[in-house]
């Protein structure tokens, strides 16, 4: 039987970074995954008669310049569309634009734009440092080897020449929330509620729960890696799957499609390999799981083959999702009142302020639909006509909130369904009257539905909650962080590993990393 | 009920109202949350009924878990350090278990009462742990403490005074062995173990027949001079023999608050416990790092210069401190002053010399004393009966 160096599980964008690496590397590396298509949640699928949609991810914002070079997604066919505005939809029909660092509309404030300034500045800076740890293995505490000092040690001194008063900041704000942060710094309901959607977005958080500082810097991060606000990938993010998988295979990398990884077979203290639906068995040094933690160890290997605090700490780990998708197909472009045919191409969301944001997550803790949402939302064909027959248009929203567990199931539950659908088309109709007219498919998507869809426990952005318990040197859970744990020879790639997830790529191209580090391979 | 016509918030076995008319010091203790004699008469007396006579131990108070379903033997296996495939059908086995960082949490004993079905008793209350263990296992997991009275009965004339009570050819079962019987129509099970290191048997019988239980086994063994033993006795019974005791020995993980404080069973002399050939157990990769990088403390057996009990006592060498007596006894039998201790590696060597630090007051007058001691391999009370099949008759 061949043996691989590796066998990576799941070919999303991090099981295809990881793999390139690896391979580049010079090792012989298989990559399995049960989908038919590459790209893991950065996918695209047909929606309805002719259209296309990104029916998990829509927007990249995250993405590391370095690795798009290193593995030259662009001439895999990587196209990223223009960097996009913001703009934050107001009722009154006079909506705040943000471009970067500067504002607009909605009757902004001086002090306001200047806050806002001196605001991304020093976030800015945080996420600057915050990136050293994400290039890396989040180091050790205890225990901590010399790459890990080196690591602390680059830290600690980026955190001194931030400079006192930044220092100070970074210390304080990192784990309280967003709500009180916004109202230290701005006046404007629209403006706060705005910055707050991109420190709740995939998170099962609101505005008013801690933690949500450090997700923002986290989004922010995305800016430091070369990004300008969010743009969409040209064909749809399938795409990116796509120039990712072409690009593993240039590198060697083998690629099986369509078989799912039933079990980690695990001989002694080690892995040996993976099972494959079709009965197969493969064998590798390493087996390199991008499926989130809860799943690979509970699923794949099994709860009896770890140590029974390792199971507990899988048993514990956060994985509920507050994110579900709306997906339209429509005979036409919307209108949304007050913004020109032309910037219906940029982001548009809907998030008056945040309050309405916190008693949108209110019910969604009981297992209760809310009947306030807040909107992420892209109109992708406008700037690639190739997603929608001629003149026609698709519309994808990322929505908050959307409990993971309804209290009355969402399993066969159409009329749960029907109500979020009809509930959610409401909300927009007070931003673009008439919208209904237009549609010609329609589908939401809830967070169970991820799950079923994509394989990611809760439906979970991130592959777990990215929560500081649950981050950095905590991630996923003590006792399997630095891509690593008890069980020799298996490897975690994915979202669920430092650091975090989003189209990122960091967590595949660091596992890979420590791999080829550790020198286990052949 | 108020807390004075409650007498005692402590609970009690269901041996209680036999208990309490024997306990005639009126000497109460506390075992895990029940009230239990430290001694009932004389401790000496009670001591010496166990090594020639026949002693009783309400044992009650032990913590016992039911495990059963197809998975029961993987799930212990798993749990616990030794093999627990080795341990057949009616047979009982001791067993310690491990956290994942190999920090002891408990010992106890593991009764395979049939296929698929195994009783273990712990000394700790053990409901999360076994919960959380049980994840990606089918077995179901039921705390069975309260619904069985046990009573521990040792000494030479135990085989015979069970024998009379209605366990005929109990001297056929061999050590660590299960046998059941029929009392007054209900099943007695009859198990050869025991915390004394001598021929000796445990029996669990439901609760609604303590009494008659006890009852009984007074009886029949007054002439054989049966006496009823308290923890203090079975304390200087289980140093002579060896045993080593949860919370007396070493911290449980469980309770541990201060870091570096728990043991793992390597340091704790229980390496023959542990079996590094099963694939997994928990502890298993912090305890192969230890074993390879070396372990911090050794625990060893003790003897003593003199009759003063080392109790608490610091152990030096050359002046320096490099241990502590975590139990310590004069042992009659033995005839030896013996002591537990954990001494600091790489001392602790069998013939190692050390002094022990030993404080005593005779009429307000504290005196210390420098006491020579030596590690020595025990236990020193081994007596051919604890092991004889047939069990020797009296
Ligand atoms: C609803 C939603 C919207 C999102 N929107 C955005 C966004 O707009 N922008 C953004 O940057 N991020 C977004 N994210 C987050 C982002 O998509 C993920 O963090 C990221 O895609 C995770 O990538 P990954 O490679 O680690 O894992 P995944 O992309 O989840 O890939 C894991 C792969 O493993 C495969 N797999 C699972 N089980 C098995 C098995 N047993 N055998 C074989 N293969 C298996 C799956 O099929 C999958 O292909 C969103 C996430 C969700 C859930």
């Amino acid at each position: 039987m061949t043996k691989y160096d590796a066998i990576v599980i799941g070919a999303g964008h991090n099981g295809l970074i990881s793999s390139s690496y690896l391979a580049k590397a010079g090792k012989r590396v298989l990559v399995v995954d049960a989908l038919n298509q590459a790209g893991g949640c950065a996918s695209t699928k047909a929606f309805a008669n002719g259209f296309h949609i990104s029916d998990c991810a829509q927007w990249v914002h995250q993405l590391d310049e370095k690795i798009v070079k290193e593995l030259s997604l662009e001439m895999h066919g990587l196209r990223l569309g223009e960097a996009k505005r913001t703009i934050a939809l107001q009722s009154s029909g006079d909506h705040l634009i943000v471009d970067g660092d500067s504002l607009s509309g909605a009757g902004i404030s001086a002090a306001d734009k200047k806050a806002y300034k001196a605001f991304r500045r020093q976030m800015q800076v945080f996420a600057k440092l915050m990136l050293k740890l994400y290039r890396t293995r989040a180091p050790k505490m205890v225990d901590a080897d010399w790459g890990d000092r080196m690591t602390l040690l680059s830290l600690g001194l980026g955190l001194k020449m931030m400079g006192r008063r930044n220092m100070r900041d970074m210390m304080r704000l990192v784990l309280i929330n967003i709500y009180d942060v916004m109202n230290e710094h701005f006046e404007h309901d629209g403006l706060k509620a705005a910055i707050a959607l991109d420190a709740i977005t995939g998170t099962n958080m609101g505005p008013r729960s801690p933690n949500t500082v450090f997700t923002y810097i986290h989004r922010m991060v995305g800016e430091a890696l070369g990004n300008r606000g969010v743009s969409q990938v040209m064909g749809g993010m399938g795409s990116l799957g796509g120039a990712l998988l072409s690009s593993a295979k240039t590198q060697g990398v083998e690629v099986r499609l369509g078989e799912a990884v039933t079990r980690i077979i695990k001989t002694g203290d080690r892995v040996m390999g993976v099972e494959l639906s079709s009965g197969d068995t493969l064998e590798a040094i390493a087996v390199v799981s991008s499926v989130d933690p809860t799943r690979t160890y509970r699923d794949l290997l099994g709860y009896r083959n770890i140590e029974a605090g390792q199971a507990r700490r899988v048993e514990q780990y956060r994985t509920r999702s507050g994110t579900g998708k709306l997906h339209l197909a429509l005979s036409g472009l919307p209108s949304f009142v007050g913004v020109s045919p032309d910037d219906h191409s940029q982001r548009l969301i809907i998030a008056p302020c945040m309050d309405a944001m916190e008693a949108g997550l209110n019910p969604i803790k009981y297992g209760e639909l809310t009947s306030q949402h807040v909107f992420d939302i892209s109109i992708p064909s406008i700037e690639d006509p190739t997603l929608a027959p001629a003149g026609q248009h698709v519309l994808t929203a990322l929505v908050h909130y959307v409990p993971h567990e309804l209290k009355t199931g969402w399993d066969n539950n159409e009329s749960a369904r029907e109500q979020l659908l009809q509930s959610l088309l409401a909300q927009l109709e007070v931003y673009a009257p008439g919208i209904r007219e237009l549609i010609i498919a329609s589908e939401v998507r809830v967070p169970e539905d991820f799950e079923a869809s994509h394989g990611v426990t809760g439906g979970n952005w991130h592959h777990g909650e990215l929560s500081i318990d649950q981050a950095l040197m905590m991630r996923p859970f003590p006792g399997s962080t630095q891509y690593t744990g008890s069980v020799v020879g298996l490897y975690l790639c994915g979202a669920g590993s430092h650091p975090g997830g989003s189209l990122m790529g960091l967590a595949g191209k660091n596992a890979a990393e420590e791999i080829l580090k550790q020198g286990v391979l052949s | 009920m108020s807390a004075a016509e409650r007498k005692t918030m402590l609970l009690t076995t269901p041996f209680h109202s036999r208990v309490e008319q024997y306990c005639e010091l009126n000497d109460w203790g506390l075992w895990q949350g029940y009230t239990t004699p430290n001694s009932y008469f004389d401790m000496e007396l009670e001591y010496f009924a166990i090594r020639s006579t026949a002693g009783v131990l309400d044992l009650s108070p032990m913590n016992k878990y039911r495990i059963l379903g197809p998975d029961a033997e993987a799930f212990l296996n798993r749990l616990v350090t030794r093999d627990v495939t080795k341990i057949g059908v009616d047979r009982v086995g001791y067993a310690v278990w491990c956290n994942d960082g190999g920090e002891l949490m408990d010992d106890g004993t593991i009764f395979h009462l049939a296929e698929d079905d195994y009783r273990l008793c712990s000394y700790m209350r053990a409901d999360d742990w076994l919960e959380w263990n049980a994840s990606g296992f089918d077995v179901t997991i039921n705390n069975e403490s309260d619904d069985i009275a046990a009573l521990a009965v040792q000494g030479p004339v135990s085989c015979t005074i069970l024998t009379l009570i209605g366990c005929e050819g109990l001297n056929e079962l061999k050590p660590f062995g299960i046998a059941r019987f029929d009392f007054e129509g209900v099943e007695m099970m009859v198990s050869r173990t025991g915390f004394t290191g001598d021929l000796g048997y445990e029996v669990w019988i439901d609760p609604s027949k303590a009494n008659a239980l006890w009852d009984q086994l007074f009886d029949k063994g007054r002439d054989y001079l049966i006496k009823p033993i308290g923890s203090h006795a079975l304390h200087v019974a289980r140093i002579e023999a060896g045993f080593l005791q949860a919370n007396v020995d070493f911290v449980p993980a469980e309770i541990a608050v201060r870091p570096g404080r728990t043991r793992t069973p390597l340091e704790m002399g229980l390496d023959w416990q542990v079996d590094f050939n099963k694939s997994l157990f928990n502890g298993r990769a912090a305890l192969v790092k230890q074993r390879e990088e070396g372990l911090r403390y050794r625990f060893v057996l003790l003897d003593v210069e003199g009759n003063k009990p080392a109790e608490h006592s610091f152990i030096y060498k050359n002046g320096k401190q490099i241990g502590i007596v975590t139990s310590a006894a004069w042992c009659p039998t033995a005839k030896s002053n013996l002591a537990f201790a954990q001494v600091e590696m790489p001392h602790g060597a069998v013939g190692d010399e050390f002094v022990a630090e030993i404080y005593y007051q005779r009429e307000l007058q504290w005196t210390r004393l420098m006491a020579p001691c030596k590690v020595i391999d025990g236990p020193l009370f081994n007596p051919p009966r604890k092991r004889q099949t047939p069990a020797p008759a009296h």
